[in-house]
């Protein structure tokens, strides 16, 4: 079983590394970007017998603990079976 | 007194705050090692500045869990006295005992140069001998310095007089140049509620000795010792 963990800057929270990147993108030559965020992402595996429900709510709580600071981002959790 | 500089794998200015409390202030002074838990000999400790755990994840996010921090949770608690310097700011800042976070500069850079911090208040153990709107000029290195909070902190923040230290130019003046990172209102150095932990960004204790280009960090640190001198 694996979970996969989304953090991102919540909406409002400067993201200069994002404006930058925004910026080399348009220098390659893409027009039409309003916006880029720049996140994290995190796979985490989990042993196969762990308990689906279980193992959300654990990674929900590792993700709101440790993998996001909560002033600043948002964060969301998949489990793939 | 005594003084007490705790110590994470990556931590660098812990040396420059081990020579300043020994050499300038005069004080008995310890190293702790982020392993250990009793604090139960100190009456102040200073988180020093550096890159503990690499800034694996987000700055400070990692040095929270060491074994050290509950006890300097309950040390600030008992109301004794903890200074945040930089990495040390954004260790308080993730472990909670400050509001808000310390996020990406606003321009990208590692920014490692000297800059002018204008004193708020002289109501906090670590600014009693500085008078307030006096500018202090102390270097920063950071990449990760521009404070970030929400509205409701902010106005807590500007209504109890917790801004310690505001970026400004040499003259005293606040404005979007003199800020060097971006920080939210300014915001160099914040205390929390009850006044005996301090975070800040610029190092006070690389700036000790004219023949380091500014000796003005010395009077926070004479601040401190003279809090605690009264106090014992």
């Amino acid at each position: 079983m694996k979970a996969k963990v989304f953090v991102s800057l919540k909406p409002g929270v400067l993201d200069p590394q994002g404006k930058a990147i925004q910026h080399s993108v348009e220098l390659l030559g893409f027009t039409g970007i309003a916006d880029v965020r720049q996140g994290k992402y995190f796979e985490i595996a989990l042993q196969d017998s762990a308990d689906q429900e279980e193992a959300r709510e654990a990674v929900a709580r590792m993700a709101r603990e440790v993998l996001s600071n909560p002033i600043i981002e948002d964060y969301r959790v998949e489990i793939e079976g | 007194m005594k003084f007490g500089i705790v110590v994470f794998p990556g931590s660098n200015c812990d040396h420059d705050a081990y020579h300043v409390i020994s050499k300038q202030v005069g004080q008995p002074v310890d190293f702790i090692w982020h392993r250990d838990t009793n604090l139960n000999s100190f009456d102040a400790l200073i988180i020093p500045g550096g890159f503990s755990y690499g800034d694996y994840l987000r700055a400070g996010a990692l040095a929270r869990f060491s074994p050290v921090m509950d006890s300097v949770k309950k040390f600030a608690a008992s109301g004794r006295f903890v200074l945040g310097i930089c990495n040390g700011f954004q260790i308080l800042c993730e472990a909670g005992l400050l509001p808000g976070a310390l996020i990406r500069n606003r321009d990208l850079h590692f920014i490692c140069e000297h800059v002018y911090v204008r004193v708020e208040t002289s109501d906090t153990p670590y600014t009693n001998e500085i008078a307030p709107g006096t500018v202090l000029r102390l270097p920063i290195a950071h990449a990760d310095g521009n404070y970030v909070c929400d509205d409701a902190t902010l106005d807590e923040l500007q209504r109890d007089q917790r801004i310690v230290f505001r970026y400004c130019d040499e003259n005293g003046n606040v404005s979007a140049a003199a800020n060097p990172n971006g920080s939210r209102d300014h915001i160099a150095g914040i205390c929390n509620a009850a006044r005996n932990v301090l975070g800040l960004m610029p190092h006070p204790e690389r700036a000790c000795e004219e023949l380091l280009g500014s000796s003005d960090g010395r009077d926070i640190f004479r601040s401190l010792a003279a809090t605690l001198a009264a106090v014992a």
